[in-house]
């Protein structure tokens, strides 16, 4: 049963097609998926306030309902190192069409991930692991399985990553916590057997995973054409 | 729905037949299964009369018995009058040869039909099919005996979407010499479906092993038969077309892009431990091997040889294939070397692949397949064998089958396929050792067992 408020974001974002950004975050946030500390500024000084709150580095990004891809149409900054550069980006995205605020986020580290989910005709819901990052396509490291996902579901899913060596701490970086991971993917999953009948497909890339979390950087809600 | 009377008809009719044209595919069915088939077998025509001397029945309801399976080869537009009379005459199921249904166009009057079939409870195969090859009960095959390669009988049942890549797996069967227990082609598939297949295979006493060639599935069908076939303790096997990615529909997004169908599909069946084969090389091989040996393997690899380049070429087909060939201990291969005839015990080299020289005896095969056979680090044992090296007899397959009895570690044999060496080949196969016509096959029969779990 799907919980009043995302009923509510899903309901909002349908005559666009697709979810915005920060509404993806706070629906993923509603189920326990990490997320990283974010505001959702219509002006500046919003902007400012929440930057010198948790403190720089800080990523921006743009949020219309113009712009899916957001890199592609040069609307994300990040590494924002003080109030003037975050200045800059915010007037530079404020140019924008339908221009709807800029997200700000705290900067987080880690191996970059891509966890997604699509609706197959044949087989029903799909979820996705894969290395992230904004070459997915070109690499295509990724494995698939149908939903429900089972803990060893997940543990073949990294065994069949070709990268899945970057995950168990590779040349003297500390290996990824798999716990938060398959709690991140298993959570994932129940999620997209409850959104089966509203979405096309879902991406969160990148998923950004470290010794101590896995937080969704990016994430963006396809819906299902009525 | 029972499909029993569909598989294995004590009576069958052909309703359609031709009182002109003897190459009419209904006379065609007819004839052949009324001269070598056990099911007795009416021919039905509206107007009556006689074929070769035969009453010819102008309505279904005519025949005198009760009448289990009517294969119905009439005009696409005549088929929903058929089958309700079928229906009305108390038949045991139909196979629609005739053709002119959805892949035509006509969804319209297929649904039709399917929809009657369905409040009646009454199971047919088809439209636009082949139907169903089933000895020595009946075959609806539109096809001549004579032109058929028909592969013996055996514990194999096949069922494919499409007709002509059927018959042609039945030749290349034949030739592999894997045997059949029954073969349906199931054409639109309107109202029986592969999920109806797989459930009836997983409980038919003759059938050990299910392999399917399939095009495409219904919304949300491909999770239920990967599910089922999951559940089913009888390998399953699957040929699915559909590699290439479809139109050119935008995608929106990374996931969709990247998870296409046949992707969805592949990683379906290995979660479930449904056993996909990539192309029909792979099919043919994972068949005779799954026929062999219903179990499942990690994949380390013993390979014996009498040649080294033999040896080396199987290593690399089998990393290639994602299998391993793992070191022996100097332990083991000191014991191995004890194991063997004196006049190759200097000569051979024991790593693995162990190269026992075309000097190589009988005694030489057994005590090193036995020995592999009983460690730890190898769970299949390759045997490539050269049937032009003196010192082995044809008596081998014999002798090494009796080996897997004993340690029940899957041995996998390779043996060239000319008519000359028949014999060693015999030998394997009629005591249950696969034997493969080349290095890479044999690699391909150890992979089936790998894929055969959930992975």
């Amino acid at each position: 049963m799907l919980k009043k408020g995302i009923r509510e974001i899903l309901f909002a974002s349908k005559d666009m097609g697709w979810v915005l950004e920060p509404q993806a975050k706070q629906l993923f946030s509603m189920v326990g998926l990490d997320v990283p500390r974010f505001s959702w500024a219509k002006a500046e000084a919003e902007a400012l306030r929440f930057a010198q709150e948790i403190g720089y580095p800080v990523v921006a990004k743009v949020v219309s309902p113009r712009i899916v891809h957001k890199s592609e149409s040069n609307g994300v900054a990040v590494g924002l190192e003080g109030d003037a550069e975050l200045v800059d980006a915010f007037r530079r995205f404020s140019k924008v069409e339908d221009f709807a605020g800029v997200l700000v986020e705290e900067m987080i580290s880690g191996v970059e991930l891509m966890v997604g989910a699509k609706i197959d005709y044949q087989f029903g819901p799909v979820i996705l692991l894969g290395i992230g990052g904004t070459g997915v396509e070109i690499y295509k490291d990724i494995t698939l399985r149908i939903t429900p996902l089972r803990q060893r579901d997940v543990e073949f899913m990294v065994k069949g990553l070709k990268a899945g060596r970057l995950l168990k701490g590779y040349r003297g970086s500390e290996p990824i916590n798999m716990g938060e991971l398959t709690k991140l993917l298993l959570t994932f999953s129940g999620l997209v057997t409850d959104l089966e009948e509203f979405i096309e497909s879902i991406d969160l890339n990148p998923v950004i995973c470290s010794s101590t979390a896995c937080v969704v950087a990016d994430a963006r809600i396809m819906l299902r054409e009525a | 729905m029972n499909l029993k009377s569909l598989f294995r008809p004590k009576t069958m009719a052909v309703i359609g037949v031709s009182l002109q044209n003897e190459r009419h595919p209904a006379n065609v069915i007819f004839n052949k299964n009324n001269l070598r088939f056990q099911a007795e077998v009416f021919p039905v025509n509206d107007r009556g009369g006689t074929l070769q001397g035969e009453t010819v029945y102008a309505r279904i309801s005519d025949v005198p018995q009760e009448v289990d399976l009517a294969v119905i080869a009439v005009r696409a537009e005549m088929v929903p009058t058929i089958m309700a009379q079928c229906i009305e005459a108390g038949v045991g199921g139909a196979v629609v040869i005739s053709g002119g249904f959805a892949e035509t166009g006509r969804r319209d009057l297929q649904d039709r039909v399917a929809s009657l079939a369905r409040e009646a409870d009454f199971p047919f195969i088809g439209p636009n099919c082949l139907g169903i090859y089933s000895p020595p009960h009946i075959d609806t095959f539109f096809l001549p005996s004579e032109r058929m390669v028909r592969p013996d009988r055996g514990r194999v049942a096949l069922v494919s979407q499409s007709g002509g890549t059927l018959v042609d797996h039945m030749t290349k069967f034949a030739d592999q010499g894997i045997g059949l227990s029954l073969a349906v082609s199931i054409g639109n598939k309107a109202l029986v479906r592969e999920l109806d297949l797989l459930h009836y295979f997983t409980h038919d006493t003759e059938t050990d092993v299910i392999a399917f060639y399939v095009e495409g599935f219904d919304k949300n069908e491909g999770r239920e038969f990967v599910l089922k076939a999951g559940r089913c303790p009888k390998p399953v096997i699957v040929l699915k077309s559909g590699k290439s990615p479809g139109g050119s529909r935008a995608i929106s997004s990374h996931t969709a892009s990247m998870a296409g169908d046949y992707e969805v599909f592949s990683a379906a069946a290995s979660q479930y431990g449904v056993v996909e084969a990539r192309n029909e090389l792979e099919l043919v091989s994972f068949c005779e091997a799954l026929s062999c040996f219903n179990q499942s393997i990690r994949g380390e690899i013993g390979i014996i040889t009498v040649s080294g380049g033999h040896g080396a070429l199987a290593v690399d087909a089998c990393s290639s294939h994602g299998l391993s060939v793992p070191t022996l201990s100097q332990e083991h291969q000191a014991q191995i070397r004890e194991k063997v005839s004196p006049r190759v015990r200097n000569i051979a080299s024991f790593n693995n692949p162990i190269d026992l020289t075309g000097s190589a005896v009988d005694d030489d095969f057994v005590a090193v397949a036995k020995f592999l056979s009983s460690i730890e680090e190898v769970d299949c044992v390759l045997i490539l064998l050269l049937p032009y090296t003196p010192g082995v007899t044809s008596d081998l397959g014999a002798r090494l089958s009796q080996i897997y009895r004993q340690e029940g570690k899957p041995l996998i044999a390779y043996v060239p396929h000319v008519e000359k060496y028949g014999i060693f080949i015999e030998g394997f196969e009629l005591n249950r050792i696969p034997v493969a016509h080349s290095i890479e096959g044999a690699v391909h029969m150890a992979e089936a067992m790998r894929r055969c779990q959930p992975c």
